[in-house]
């Protein structure tokens, strides 16, 4: 499905994202795991084309073909969509007007199921707009809700889980699942290792590169033990390829 | 200039009044207030009970008195439908508002100006809102595309002990033209004054906006609050000012203006004066081009790139 060969981008004369390959298949949940600013949410953003990020070197292959050159939209109507970390402010814009607008002209019952899957009640959210009302974690489940109404074939989700309550973390992660089980694929960015356990497969990322591939169960343990109290994060490739 | 009978004036304004959103069947029923103005003729006037709408044809316009009564709670809004149809046109509308203590009204105007080529359309208001009377004011423009129409809304409101005034100006439909809006409000002890204003600006356009709150009593509470996206080369200048003169009065002045082309120029001037130390005001003012992030995350959702932008647009001016 997703196909991530030797990707580069150098920004500012650093190097951000360090050859770094990786590959996702058809309704897997594949976890992203690393700590701060190791280049998850800048890998999350090559993948769908924000921010003006393009590749310094490398291929973003999905279904076989290249995307580099496509635009936002474009990648959208390929079934690709991304939750940003902080999702967007739109005032003006209902949570009703929003996730028809993600599902194609959804109809109004589609739009409640969306917002049920992730614990929220319709009448009590259709008519709000997206905008700083919002607490920022309705607003992240919230986008939740306008990938599962897009019905993707990659959604990418950088970190769900930040600003989310303990109550609603459950209903974010049975949100994910379902998405899985729908027949989308995941890519899953998070820096805690307990959300990546929902995922098949793991990728623990360090400065930009992926040190190791697994499952969930003893990545999340690996990264617990290595990452978390690690002094390389952010150093210079060639130190952390040392671990 | 163009002739029109008074028949054909009326139906020409029906028609422009529905075309502009606003609800045919609210002008022909009885059992609505309403008032229909066509450059300096009026051609519909009904009050109903509570409601008194008084009008004198001028040389140029129409003076109108208009009274709620002391405890009246009219059910449905009032409806107001001002307009010039021909190319060329003044209209100059003097009004008096008497909203009386507790009672209650919503009241929605539309003010169309499809062929403007030459109009001018002017408002001079003095309003009294009574002490616990609230008063909803609602109104849109319907222009055409030819940008030559000169609007000038100006309104003194003064509100009384627990009053609120709640106004709302749209011009989003056709070009603006030239806008010089005025509104100020006076706030007695625990009184409420919400102005909002939404422009779309675009060709040459030249908008001015000019908010004014004066928080007098105790508790008074204001808001000011405008949103104005500027295309091509059209020019906006905001000014929102709150004065918090009485103690716990609590202001804030909250400006948006997106420029969304090369050669339009956006200027917001807020100002905040406190003369009470139990008083607060605030503001906040954003300027410049339509949030990249935004942008981005309609595409992501399958929007073009224009489409993002108009939805945004919308939503702003909504």
């Amino acid at each position: 499905m997703l196909k991530v060969e030797n990707l580069r981008l150098i920004l500012n004369g650093k190097s951000i994202i360090n050859d770094l390959s990786l590959h996702v298949n058809n309704g897997e949940i594949h976890g992203i795991l690393g700590e701060n600013g190791t280049g998850k949410t800048t890998l999350a953003y090559l993948i769908m084309g924000v921010n003006n990020y393009k590749p310094t070197a490398g291929r973003i292959t999905f279904e076989g073909k290249d995307i580099a050159d496509l635009s936002v939209s474009q990648r959208a109507k390929k079934g690709i969509s991304l939750a940003w970390q902080e999702p967007a402010r739109i005032e003006g814009l209902t949570v009703r007007d929003y996730l028809k607008l993600s599902g194609n002209n959804f109809g109004i019952e589609q739009v409640k199921h969306c917002l049920r899957m992730v614990g929220l009640e319709p009448a009590q959210y259709l008519d709000r707009d997206i905008d700083n009302t919002l607490s920022g974690g309705e607003r992240k489940r919230i986008e939740l809700a306008s990938l599962l109404a897009m019905h993707l074939k990659l959604a990418i989700l950088d970190e769900p889980d930040s600003g989310i309550d303990i109550i609603a973390l459950p209903l974010i992660l049975n949100g994910i699942v379902e998405m899985s089980k729908q027949g989308s694929s995941v890519l899953l960015i998070t820096h805690n290792e307990k959300v990546a356990e929902i995922a098949h497969r793991v990728s623990v990322l360090c400065a930009g590169k992926i040190l190791k591939t697994g499952e969930p169960a003893e990545m999340s343990l690996w990264f617990k033990d290595n990452c978390r109290s690690c002094p390389h994060i952010n150093e210079p490739v060639e130190e952390v390829e040392k671990l | 200039m163009i002739s029109y009978s008074v028949e054909k004036e009326y139906q020409g304004m029906l028609d422009a009044y529905e075309k502009a959103g606003g609800d045919r069947s609210a002008l022909l029923s009885k059992d609505v207030a309403k008032l229909v103005i066509h450059e300096n003729k009026v051609l519909s006037a009904n009050g109903v009970t509570g409601i008194t709408i008084e009008t004198k044809e001028t040389e140029t316009g129409v003076n109108i008195y208009f009274l709620v009564e002391e405890g009246v709670k009219i059910q449905r809004p009032v409806h107001l439908c001002f307009g010039v149809l021909p190319q060329e046109g003044l209209q100059e509308i003097i009004l008096k508002v008497n909203a009386q203590d507790n009672s209650e009204v919503s009241v929605i105007a539309h003010c169309i100006f499809p062929n403007a080529v030459k109009v001018i359309h002017k408002m001079d208001a003095e309003i009294e809102i009574g002490n616990n009377a609230k008063f909803n004011y609602k109104e849109t423009h319907y222009h055409g595309d030819f940008g030559g129409i000169e609007v000038i809304p100006k309104a003194r409101i003064k509100v009384g002990k627990g009053g609120v005034w709640q106004s709302t100006f749209t011009l989003s439909q056709g070009l603006v033209g030239k806008l010089d809006y005025d509104f100020e409000v006076f706030c007695q002890e625990k009184g409420i004054a919400e102005l909002i204003v939404k422009v779309y600006g675009k060709g040459h356009d030249d908008i001015k906006v000019w908010e004014r709150i004066h928080l007098n009593g105790v508790g008074a509470r204001g808001l000011a609050k405008s949103r104005l996206v500027l295309g091509d080369k059209a020019r906006a200048e905001v000014k929102g000012e709150t004065y918090g003169n009485a103690p716990y009065a609590r202001g804030h002045v909250d400006c948006i203006e997106l420029v969304n082309g090369k050669e339009a120029v956006a200027r917001a001037i807020p100002i905040v004066e406190v003369t009470n130390e139990k008083a607060k005001v605030t503001h906040e003012a954003a300027i410049g081009s339509i949030d990249r992030r935004q942008i981005e995350t309609l595409m992501a959702r399958g929007l073009d790139e224009n489409e993002a932008v108009d939805v945004i647009v919308r939503g702003i001016l909504r």
